[in-house]
């Protein structure tokens, strides 16, 4: 009766719109975890595995995740977590640590951060006393007092796990290792790490207390696969609470999904990345388009939204200039052009800027030393150009040597689509000589 | 932590009377007795045979115990010295045979050293003065005193196990003369308690039924006492007498202590105690300085003498306040035994419930160091004494405020100011005044005023009381125990994986056999001759180093323990658990002695250990793992850490372990590269056959692994690296893929060929060529288009915008819609996050330079194979 109920109930539109805002939006934004994940069985199976024989038998371990940016490294890790702490045995027993090569930027905090989070009896609220040596006597002291079958195994994640062997002899490292390699306290210490090189890293005898387990994440899907997960990842659940309007929304999805230029964009990303954030960014731009006047995702939308993605924000600062800064522009690439790109300063720019006020014999853009150097000043801040490493304040600032940040691509596509450019000055940048 | 630093006192040394004897053979005089008279104090003391003493040892603050046997001199007098009987302090006994015990050791508690290391002959220079023993029954608890020159006996110590002592070799025989008594200690600030214990004898006699006015006072006083002495530790149970004794000798000193710190009522008072003092001690303290009487000769009085006054005024107290107090009277005894466990009950709880009350209203720093320290005596207490019956506990207060009433009254008797001092106006008065009246809180005023009260039970408040945050101080390093057990190992590749896990620990460790007797024999011989020297073992990481050295303590340690050599201390520091080489001090200081010290202090402390002859040291045996991460820029940790062993009173071993050979030639100055010597031992990586005995050795007849899969493993990792943790870790990888294939049920269920090619494939196998393969269309384009450019410029190093060109023509070649400088920067960044290429840092932009990770020859392999 009551499903039956469900199934009829036919909410106003601007609700159903509101819902799928906030499904997706999670997806997008909250880095929800699906219920699998997707192409990664093996990994999460090995991964999974290892955890449990840790968290149940106390078993001592070391693992390395490595894969590049967004392949999905921190949703295997959280997947096998959640999935370990359902089962009870698990819960009860594993305590962890979570540490982040970007916050515990050294050992010291490091150890605090252990400390806190394990909440050993020198912390008192969320302060933890003692020097750095106590801290650190007195966290081996704790683990080795631990053993096999009597404490409670810990478990480590390092992020940016690269960043910790750049810490000072790498203490933290070789602790940590060290215990996962003796009878002492269980631990399970899993490092999450996009750097392949990363056992190049350690230090001899860290490395050879490492066990040297990597689980690699390289995305190997093909475009039909990425397809398939853009079309999973904008469908509705089955299980929303506007049966019709569901069903609307996926087909819509579907026709989307199958129209000949979204499939384009889409390959052009997939081409350039296979990272799911960009995919997520992407997908992110095009949902904020969805309103109730257009409830639903047209090829139109994501075409946009591709090219707000793809463009070019060099070039587009390059739109924002005045007329004299764009000019000096032009006489840098001229300047490129013939010395080859060796870096110039403020008076060979103006010199060359002077040149083709005189062929030109027109007084419209006949600007003062001051003002041009303002321009200048203002490229700089800009970063358009950038001066050379080693010489600065020293030099008087027309003399200071620059080097211009744009490749000439970027200068010729910001001159087409710049709003009424004048035409002479388009002349002179296409120009093969100043 | 706290130092004390004891002034340096010059001391004079001199036999007193005749020789009593002369020995032909040795040609040494035996004398009867030696005078020590110290410099400033006016009264020599007098030290003779029978007699405990204190003896200058490393630790200033523990001296070390003894009896003296015989004292004798040579002939041209300039050899003075003395035979003695050792006693063992609890800090001697190392740590690991505390175990032993089988209890908590007292802080005063000594051991009748049985051993036959130490040499028992001193130079009497050495003795600082005499000391009080006691000799207790292995059951009698220990006297709750705070008076750090009394020691007991219980058992003895003979280097392997404790047994229990005849009183007869302890007690010394004859009551020393009190003089003696008095000397040094008084220097160390201890005076004013020594001071007023001397009343104390006179308080007990003097108890009268005024008594019970002033109880008020004593609470704060307990305080006091607690806070004057921070050393004071908890100490448990005695026999009644001399329990009695010391809990009215507290309240006494600590009363001297208020009064000596407040102006109005100082000496005097303690004048006119004295007289009343020796009237009744006779003789004893005839020769006493005012101002220094000390606890010692107190205490040595003879039980029988102290007892019945004490005893009688008790009751008499009792008496006199039990019905106001108490309902039940069925718990006054007269003269019953039993009376004497109530009032050791009493005694022992008291003050401390008293002084906790008072608590819970300060906040003072002082005040919740204090609470910790009582909290810790009253968790002691609960779980020695069993508090009996509801009756027996609520007596507890009873005896206990009498006595303390009895003690604060005596001031009264002695005509002090403070007698009238009934009323709550009066003290409020002094709370103004004092500096001890800030701890008195108006619920233990209205406690001891209004007498009819039962007191309050103490279990329950004992878990309350103190609101005191942790001090880190107290705080145990440990891991939370697991609330579900562990599971055992289900079948037999799990069996294999537990024992091939590299933490767990062999029986023995196969192919070290030769490197394990030469370490065995070189710490051995050091050991027996008493000697020091150093030995440096290098060897690659996972080639059994510090194994081995452990194994070696091992069984040095069980030669030890069946008495083959004599014991000696192993402690061990690793340069990589460590935050800076300096504290490696600390940590073998703390190790030595369990004292904490900063590095600068530890040092110094190590050194006058290690430099200074000791009458009685163990062999220490330190090793010194990861040295090479002790080197400073003077090198001096090093430098001490190999100078030590050199000293002649050392006996110190040092073992270094460190990764490369010629660690010595390389990093080390020539001065500290000459103390650590020549006695060097290189592990060598494992061959292929070693290693295959390990695995073998581990497995231990679990039959897991096929013959050919194992061979597989060794010679591998031989011919890479011989670190036989590389092997451990590859042959549990084997095993964990051999449980998961499931599909290819092999015939035999072992570990084969095969699950070991693939465990060794994931491990050594690099990732490069399957993370190009797996990279974008675009970043392979991109990783095409800095090859094309490096052949281009003939250089290995490009900048971004000069690759990017190259960029653009690929894309155009194959048929891609060129990319924006933006996203090619974003591909550039990409791979150079996952190390493919090599990048300087991107505020640089298109300016950039970029090389390659892999060389050109992996790129193309791995893109052609598309």
């Amino acid at each position: 009766m009551s499903k039956r109920k469900v199934k009829d109930v036919h909410r106003p539109i601007g609700e159903c719109i509101t819902q799928v805002q906030q499904i997706l939006r999670e997806r997008f934004c909250h880095q929800q975890l699906p219920d699998r994940p997707e192409g990664l069985e093996a990994q999460y199976k090995h991964l999974l595995e290892l955890l449990r024989r840790s968290a149940i038998q106390g078993e001592s371990n070391s693992v390395l995740i490595v894969g590049p940016r967004g392949a999905g490294k921190t949703m295997l890790l959280q997947c096998v977590l959640r999935d370990l702490l359902q089962e009870k045995e698990a819960q009860k027993n594993l305590l962890q640590v979570h540490l982040n090569g970007l916050l515990q930027t050294d050992d010291r905090i490091a150890l605090k951060e252990i400390t806190r989070q394990l909440n050993l009896e020198n912390v008192v609220g969320d302060k933890v006393f003692g020097s750095f040596a106590e801290n650190l006597a007195f966290l081996l002291e704790a683990l080795k007092k631990g053993d096999r079958s009597s404490s409670r195994p810990v478990l480590f994640v390092l992020d940016e796990f690269d960043l910790f062997a750049h810490h000072k002899n790498q203490t933290l490292l070789y602790n940590l290792f060290d215990v996962s390699q003796s009878a002492q306290t269980p631990v399970a210490v899993v490092g999450v790490t996009c750097r392949l090189d990363v056992l190049e890293l350690l230090e001899k005898r860290v490395k050879s207390r490492f066990s040297h387990r990597q689980i690699h994440l390289l995305s190997s899907f093909g475009f039909s696969e990425y397809l398939q997960t853009v079309r999973t990842q904008l469908s509705l659940p089955d299980d929303f609470t506007d049966r019709g309007f569901a069903q609307d929304w996926n087909s819509s999805i579907q026709t989307l999904c199958e129209d000949k230029s979204v499939e384009e964009a889409l390959q052009r990303h997939f081409n350039s990345s296979k990272d799911f954030r960009s995919l997520h960014m992407l997908l992110m731009l095009c949902l904020s388009r969805v309103s109730v006047s257009k409830p639903s995702i047209k090829p139109a939308d994501l075409l946009d939204a591709s090219r707000l993605c793809l463009c070019d924000a060099k070039a587009n600062m390059l739109h924002g200039l005045s007329i004299l800064e764009l000019c000096l522009i032009i006489a840098m690439k001229h300047l490129n052009d013939v010395y080859e790109g060796e870096p110039f300063n403020l008076q060979m720019v103006h010199n060359e800027f002077k040149k083709f006020l005189q062929r030109k014999s027109n007084s419209m853009y006949n600007f003062e030393q001051p003002v041009v150097m303002k321009a200048f000043e203002h490229l700089q801040q800009l970063e358009l150009i950038r001066p050379v490493d080693g010489s600065s304040a020293k030099t008087q600032r027309e003399f200071q040597l620059m080097r211009l940040m744009l490749d000439h691509s970027q200068i010729m596509e910001a001159l087409q689509k710049y709003p009424q450019c004048p035409t002479d000055v388009k002349q002179w940048a296409m120009s093969a000589f100043g | 932590m706290k130092y004390f630093t004891r002034p340096r006192v010059k001391r004079e040394y001199r036999w007193r009377g005749k020789p009593l004897s002369f020995n032909r053979k040795l040609k040494t005089y035996d004398y009867g007795s030696l005078v020590i008279s110290v410099e400033g104090l006016p009264r020599p003391t007098i030290i003779i045979p029978e007699q405990h003493i204190l003896i200058e040892g490393d630790d200033e603050d523990n001296p070390y115990v003894a009896k003296v046997i015989r004292l004798f001199g040579d002939e041209s007098g300039e050899q003075m010295k003395a035979v003695v009987q050792w006693f063992v302090r609890v800090s001697e006994v190392p740590l690991s045979k505390l175990k032993l015990l089988g209890r908590e050791p007292h802080p005063q508690e000594i051991f009748h050293y049985q051993g036959r290391i130490c040499d028992d002959e001193v130079n009497v220079e050495s003795i600082l003065r005499p000391v009080q023993v006691k000799h207790l029954d292995s059951a009698t608890p220990f006297p709750n005193s705070d008076d750090k020159d009394t020691m007991y006996v219980k058992l003895s110590w003979d280097s392997k196990a404790f047994r229990v002592v005849d009183s007869a070799l302890v007690e010394s025989a004859c009551e020393p003369a009190s003089p003696s008594s008095q000397l040094p200690h008084a220097v160390s600030g201890v005076e004013t308690e020594s001071l007023h214990s001397a009343t104390k004898l006179s308080a007990s006699k003097c108890l009268s039924t005024k008594r019970r006015n002033l109880a008020t006072r004593t609470p704060g006083v307990c305080k006091k006492l607690e806070l004057h002495t921070p050393e004071k530790k908890s100490i448990i149970g005695e026999d009644v007498v001399s329990q009695l004794l010391d809990k009215e000798l507290d309240s006494k000193v600590m009363l001297a202590h208020r009064l000596s710190s407040s102006p109005p009522q100082p000496h005097p008072v303690t004048h006119r105690l004295t007289p009343i003092n020796k009237a009744h001690r006779s003789p004893v303290t005839q020769g006493t300085i005012r101002l220094k009487p000390s606890t010692i000769a107190l205490n040595r009085l003879p039980p029988s003498k102290m007892n019945r006054p004490l005893l009688s005024a008790r009751e008499n107290s009792t008496r006199a306040t039990n019905p106001s107090q108490r309902k039940e009277p069925q718990t006054i005894k007269d003269e019953d035994p039993a009376l004497d466990v109530i009032a050791e009950e009493d005694s022992k709880s008291s003050p401390v419930l008293l002084v906790a009350a008072t608590l819970r209203s300060s906040q003072r720093k002082s005040a919740l160091l204090v609470s910790s320290r009582i909290r810790k005596q009253l968790n002691l207490l609960d779980n020695q004494q069993d508090l009996n019956s509801d009756g027996e506990d609520e007596d507890e207060f009873v005896p206990s405020q009498k006595e303390l009433n009895g003690c604060s009254e005596e001031d009264e008797d002695d005509g002090e100011e403070e007698a009238g001092l009934d009323s709550e106006e009066e003290i409020l008065v002094k709370k103004g005044r004092g500096t001890t009246a800030v701890f008195r809180t108006p619920r233990s005023k209205q406690k001891t005023h209004s007498l009819t009260r039962t007191p309050r039970k103490n279990p329950n408040k004992k878990q309350i009381m103190p609101g005191t945050p942790r001090t880190p101080h107290q705080a145990t390093p440990s891991i939370p125990c697991r609330s579900l057990p562990t599971r055992q190992p289900a079948n037999i590749l799990e069996e294999a994986r537990a024992r091939l896990h590299v933490s767990s620990v062999p029986e023995s460790l196969p192919c070290r056999e030769q490197e394990f007797q030469d370490i065995y024999s070189f710490v051995e011989s050091k050991i027996i001759d008493g000697t020091g020297g150093c030995m440096y073992i290098s060897g690659v990481p996972g080639t059994g180093k510090t194994a081995t050295v452990h194994e070696v303590m091992r069984c040095l340690q069980h030669a030890a323990d069946v008495d083959e050599i004599p014991t000696f201390h192993f402690i061990e520091i690793n340069g990589m658990k460590m935050t800076d080489p300096h504290q490696a001090y600390v940590q073998i200081l703390q190790n030595l002695t369990g004292q904490k010290a900063t590095p600068d202090h530890a040092a110094a402390l190590l050194d006058k250990r290690f430099n200074n002859p000791a009458p009685r040291k163990q062999t220490t045996v330190l090793l010194v793992d990861e040295l090479d991460l002790l080197w400073t820029r003077k090198q001096n940790v090093m430098y001490n850490l190999f100078d030590w062993p050199t000293q002649r009173h050392a006996r110190l071993v040092v073992l270094t372990i460190a990764n490369t050979m010629d660690l010595p030639e390389r990093i080390m100055i020539n001065r500290v590269a000459s103390r650590l010597g020549l006695t060097r031992m290189s592990f060598q990586p494992y061959s292929f056959k070693q290693l295959q005995q390990i695995i073998m050795s581990r497995l231990n007849k679990v039959k897991a692994f096929e013959e050919d899969a194992l061979q597989l493993v060794s010679r591998k990792v031989a011919a890479l690296s011989g670190d036989a943790r590389r092997c451990l870790d590859i042959c549990r990888r084997a095993t964990e893929i051999c449980e998961h294939s499931t599909t290819n049920p092999s015939a035999t269920g072992l570990v084969g060929m095969s699950h070991v090619m693939e465990a060794l494939n994931e491990m050594f196998s690099s990732a490069y060529i399957t993370a190009i393969k797996c990279a974008s269309m675009q970043e392979q384009l991109f990783l095409r288009a800095v090859i094309a450019e490096f052949r281009r410029l003939g250089l290995e190093e490009a900048t971004f915008q000069q690759v990017f060109v190259q960029h653009q023509a690929l894309c155009r070649l194959e048929g891609l819609q060129p990319i924006s400088v933006s996203e090619g920067l974003a591909v550039c960044q990409r791979l150079g996050a996952c190390r493919l290429l090599l990048l300087e840092p991107s505020r640089l932009g298109v300016l950039q330079r970029v090389r390659l990770n892999v060389s050109q020859d992996d790129v193309l392999y791995a893109l052609k194979a598309d």
